[in-house]
């Protein structure tokens, strides 16, 4: 049973200094990003661009995808269909067989993340490296992702410290991050030099040139596949973009987005496979095309999970990335998890104050806040609100729809605020939480004009 | 079976098309393309260092990697380094101290320079080297990503990546690390 994401938050939050700390980081990289994009002065002009490039390609993505498969197949790479999570992890573990391999590295995918590559393969009896600094400390911890660019941003060095002391052997009380960051390089260079196969995750496909392009940072991806004989790519379908010539557009929103870099160290644009190599492209659908039939949020499949929305959201800053009980997490992940199950997640789009900086930030020009208020409808009238939400506004509805109710209710909270607070100002009330209740009004508009003008 | 189920759920749901638009190439607001690129380079981890003829590159390697399993695919450079690692395996070069490549050209805007399989020689030797060296005339670069790409236009390539400084993590509590799985540093030659 997944706790709802309100639960989550409340338990996030009883570390007061820790939750003030990952709200401050979090800002701190927002803070990064305004300083890259307010260095390009033709910034919202390349986010019109981004989201009419995306426009375009959800308006024909069978024809693109096609285009790209055939692209890809000259190119010598072998394309796969997979309709669902279930269907890409068997296509996975069938490559792995035929190789005869129980050992492998991956670098950052958050599709195999939302599939849950891993822990299949690993009651398959093979073992996963995840080697992105990030996510090889979450997976040592036993953990998802808690973002899906920063995935162990909830972590504190001393706490890393501890958990590679026990796993990688590093000194006890060692949190020195240059140290701790050498000590796991030396671990997976290792791991890059034995498997034989490895997983990426791909940014970019381009349907005219059947390429593929994969950003890091820390040069995982290209280790893992420029290393090993096989390489497999997982992509959702909404990926492909049309032309190469797009990428000159989206690899300068990407990182400044993302983390505010000017762009990742290594956008790698992989063709074809090298000489004697095999490489592999898996094409995921899992509820992307019934997104795509959804009119009011078709929009969130132009997103390039950059993270901006997460790093700028209150609700996420100050609660955490796994109380969304999601690959992907914050604002975007609030949109994209009721499409894949209505009744797990129904809790996510009301994880959010609908402020809209998200939408504000979002390099494709989601519109991630209309959205989120989109979906309370749909899930409102398909009876899968939270129970106490729906009675409230239940209660709410037959005052506000009836004068004589409304004006004798509106008597008796000012009655209760003034003579009884206690029975508001309680535990009881979650409004209460974190806030005094307003000083009550001697009486009501209607009751003034009454006495004055009536 | 599932592509064409795929397609046939895409062709259904998607909505009425829209055109492509046009990509503007929004000009060069630098007026210093050189120094641009080397202020951003420098940001991001990276050194410029600007020399006149291959004898200056030759110097500081010597200089800067003595000791070093040196490895180049550039003829001007050949005597310096071992001729046979093109052929090897490439598990081979995890001892390699410094990789000297070509670049084909810089990006003034983020710092990247856009290299391709032809001048790697193998695709693991920019990431697996210790230490990187780019090779890139100060004459070739490029304002924006939108002219790389203009540059490099219907190219046919194997493999090509741009490649932005040292490889790097900030993932333990947002300090920045140089050295994460590939070069600890990197250094762009800008020759004239």
């Amino acid at each position: 049973m997944t706790i709802n994401h309100a639960t989550a938050a409340e338990k996030f939050n009883k570390d007061f200094d820790r939750t003030t700390w990952h709200d401050e980081t979090l800002w701190w990289v927002r803070q990064k990003r305004d300083r890259a994009a307010f260095s390009i002065p033709e910034w919202e002009k390349l986010r019109d661009t981004a989201s009419q490039i995306k426009h375009n390609v959800l308006s024909n993505l069978d024809t693109y995808l096609v285009e790209f498969e055939k692209n890809a197949q000259k190119n010598g790479i072998t394309v796969h269909w997979a309709a669902d999570a279930h269907e890409h992890n068997e296509i996975i573990l069938s490559i792995l067989k035929k190789q005869g391999v129980t050992q492998i590295v991956k670098s950052k995918s958050m599709l195999t993340e939302e599939c849950h590559l891993n822990p299949y393969l690993a009651e398959n009896g093979v073992e996963v490296v995840d080697t992105d600094l990030g996510e090889r400390i979450v997976q040592l911890a036993d953990e998802p992702p808690s973002h899906i660019v920063l995935p162990c941003i909830h972590w504190k060095k001393e706490e890393i410290g501890v958990l590679f002391h026990k796993h990688l052997g590093t000194p006890e009380g060692c949190a020195d991050p240059t140290l701790l960051t050498h000590a796991a390089r030396e671990n997976l260079r290792e791991k890059f030099l034995t498997r034989r196969v490895a997983i990426t995750g791909v940014n970019f496909a381009v349907a005219e040139t059947g390429e593929f392009v994969v950003c890091t940072n820390e040069g995982n991806a290209d280790m893992g596949a420029h290393l090993a004989d096989v390489h497999i790519a997982c992509m959702g379908i909404e990926k492909i973009i049309p032309q190469r010539a797009h990428l000159g557009v989206f690899l300068r929103l990407l990182a400044r987005s993302a983390t505010g870099q000017p762009i990742t160290t290594y956008s790698s644009h992989f063709a074809k496979p090298r000489a004697g190599q095999e490489m592999h492209l898996v094409l995921v659908d899992n509820g992307r095309t019934t997104q795509l039939g959804r009119e009011e949020f078709r929009n969130s499949l132009k997103c390039i999970r950059c993270g901006a929305c997460m790093n700028t959201c209150p609700v996420y800053r100050r609660s955490g990335g796994h109380s969304y009980h999601n690959a992907v997490a914050g604002p975007i992940g609030s949109i994209l998890a009721p499409n894949l199950d209505m009744t797990k997640n129904a809790d996510l789009p009301f994880a959010s104050t609908l402020c809209g900086s998200c939408s504000n930030v979002c390099p494709v020009k989601i519109n991630i806040h209309e959205q989120l208020y989109e979906w309370r409808q749909v899930l409102t009238k398909s009876g899968h609100s939270p129970t106490a939400k729906t009675l409230g506004m239940k209660a709410m509805a037959a005052v506000l729809s009836n004068p004589s109710v409304y004006r004798l209710s509106g008597k008796m909270g000012r009655l209760a605020l003034a003579n009884v607070p206690f029975v508001v100002n309680n535990s009881l009330n979650p409004w209460y939480k974190q806030r005094e209740m307003p000083e009550p009004p001697k009486e009501s508009f209607g009751e003034w004009y009454k006495k004055n003008r009536g | 079976m599932s592509r064409e189920k795929i397609l046939a759920a895409v062709a259904k749901n998607k909505p009425t098309s829209t055109p492509l638009p046009q990509i503007q190439n929004f000009g060069n607001q630098y007026a210093d393309l050189a120094e641009q690129f080397r202020s951003v380079l420098t940001t991001i981890g990276g050194e410029v260092v600007r020399v006149k003829d291959w004898e200056e590159i030759r110097t500081y390697i010597q200089t800067h990697f003595v000791g070093f399993r040196i490895i180049t695919t550039i003829s001007e450079l050949s005597d310096m380094a071992q001729n046979s690692w093109l052929q090897s395996d490439p598990h081979s070069l995890n001892n390699v101290g410094l990789a000297v490549l070509q670049g084909q050209f810089a990006v003034a805007e983020n710092g990247s320079m856009w290299v391709t399989e032809a001048e790697m020689g193998q695709r693991a030797a920019p990431f697996i080297a210790e230490s990187l060296a780019l090779v890139v005339k100060s004459s070739e670069i490029v304002p924006k990503m939108h002219d790389a790409y203009a540059r490099i236009g219907s190219a046919d390539y194997g493999f090509g990546a741009f490649i932005a400084g040292p490889s790097k993590t900030a993932d333990i509590e947002q300090s920045l690390v140089l050295g994460a799985h590939g070069p600890k540093s990197m250094v762009a030659f800008l020759i004239d």
